[in-house]
């Protein structure tokens, strides 16, 4: 059957060395030292002088930029708690102030409103005494009219009776008469 | 059709290396093989992918910087982590010994490429690089008590007489098992792979042939070779990880020797 050529011996067809184990064929031998060395040597060189360095530098520059943001994003955070707190202390002392300015304000108002309402209460009660006076002074005057009047009536009706009296005496008639009544 | 047949039956062909362009010097052949071109295909696309991640070096990186970078990290966090804050001079090192192997090997999981640590030549150079920097940066920052490294401190005299032999011979086969754990595992990875691909498509040869029950196996062949395939590409990238921890383990023992 065709798999078992598998055992079979290797091809013949190439005449270089002809040895059945490829590796241990001692021609190639100088070939491959030389080759290596010549492609180790250069790969060496390549990445100690020219690649290691720059790609050890390029991370290095990254570590070193990722901590200084770190370092400047810390900074910027101890910088925005004191601004914080500064406002927050400004704040208050805004609303002190407000506080303050409300109460002076409010005490001020009420000062004047306690002056206005004594000004005007005293204003009433002159107006209001006066005012008084005048009644009474009125009603002397009316209560005197009054008796005028009367006396002059009675002359005058006592006069169509055909009876003479005196003003004093007609004063007094009508002084008894209301004062009965008062 | 036939010659393509005998190349699928062969699992070792794949390991074959062949020149590409002639080259000799001084009598010594160096042609520029299919090895070399998988080598340098490697090499080129770790320069071209890290290179562009760094050259572009955005601070808000995009998705393949952001890759590249991770690689960095993931070394550096290897290196540190393992030989610590002085074994960071070794980073460019191991960085490179990680990814030319990593993509070495992953090149090689692409069906038909050349897996260039397949073979012992290539791994074996690099893990005697690894030994010889550890023992002449050792020797070289500790002289002599480079070798408390073979005598590890508070133990009886008569200890040190099979400790010191242990030590020793553990210390050699270091650079024997880093090359072959590595080569191994490429070898017979892909040996399997080869093998249960093979065996598939000539399972369904046979059954389009006639033996239609043959159909079913090559099913299973198929799933395992898929499954296969998925382990192998796990194991691309830890023995890749393996050999750069193992280095770092070592470039250990070189910066502080007595433990």
């Amino acid at each position: 059957m065709n798999f078992l050529s598998l055992a079979a011996p290797a091809a013949n067809g190439e005449a270089a060395g002809g040895a059945s184990f490829p590796p241990f064929d001692p021609w190639h031998f100088p070939s491959q030292l030389f080759w290596l060395a010549i492609l180790f040597g250069i790969l060496y060189l390549a990445l100690s002088r020219f690649i290691l360095p720059k790609l050890g530098g390029v991370i290095e520059n990254r570590e070193d930029t990722i901590a200084d943001s770190l370092d400047e994003a810390a900074r910027l955070n101890e910088q925005s708690k004191e601004a914080k707190q500064q406002q927050d202390l400004a704040l208050a002392e805004a609303r002190g102030k407000a506080r303050d300015t409300a109460d002076k304000a409010r005490e001020k108002v009420e000062a004047e409103i306690a002056a206005e309402t004594a000004k005007v209460d005293a204003d009433l009660g002159e107006r209001l005494a006066e005012a008084e006076a005048r009644i009474q002074t009125l009603r002397t005057n009316a209560m005197s009219n009054v008796e005028q009047i009367a006396t002059s009536a009675t002359q005058a009706m006592l006069g169509r009776l055909g009876v003479t009296v005196t003003e004093a005496d007609a004063r007094q008639a009508v002084a008894r008469n209301t004062q009965q009544e008062g | 059709m036939n010659l393509s047949f005998h190349q699928m039956a062969d699992p070792m062909s794949q390991f074959e290396v062949k020149k590409l362009f002639e080259l000799q010097i001084g009598g010594i052949d160096l042609s520029f093989t299919n090895a070399a071109f998988y080598m340098l295909l490697g090499v080129s696309l770790i320069i071209v992918f890290f290179g562009l991640a760094a050259s572009r070096g955005k601070l808000i990186p995009s998705r393949s910087q952001s890759i590249a970078e991770i690689g960095y990290g993931f070394v550096a966090n290897m290196v540190r982590s393992t030989a610590g804050e002085e074994g960071l001079k070794f980073f460019p090192f191991v960085f490179t010994l990680f990814f030319f192997v990593f993509f070495a090997n992953m090149i090689g999981m692409v069906p038909y490429a050349f897996t260039t640590t397949s073979h012992i030549v290539v791994t074996g150079a690099l893990a005697l690089l690894v030994i010889s920097i550890v023992i002449i940066y050792g020797l070289y920052k500790n002289g002599l008590k480079f070798f408390k490294l073979f005598a590890p401190s508070g133990a009886p005299f008569f200890i040190y007489l099979i400790l010191v032999p242990i030590e020793v011979i553990s210390f050699i086969a270091r650079p024997v098992t880093l090359a072959l754990r590595l080569f191994a595992n490429m070898l017979a990875g892909h040996i399997m792979l080869k093998l249960f691909a093979t065996f598939a498509a000539q399972l369904f040869a046979a059954a389009l042939a006639g033996t239609a029950l043959l159909g079913v196996v090559g099913v299973l062949a198929f799933a395992m070779g898929i499954a296969i395939n998925a382990l192998e590409l796990l194991v691309a990238g830890l023995q890749a990880y393996i050999f750069a921890i193992l280095t770092c383990v070592y470039l250990n023992d070189a910066l502080h020797p007595s433990h």
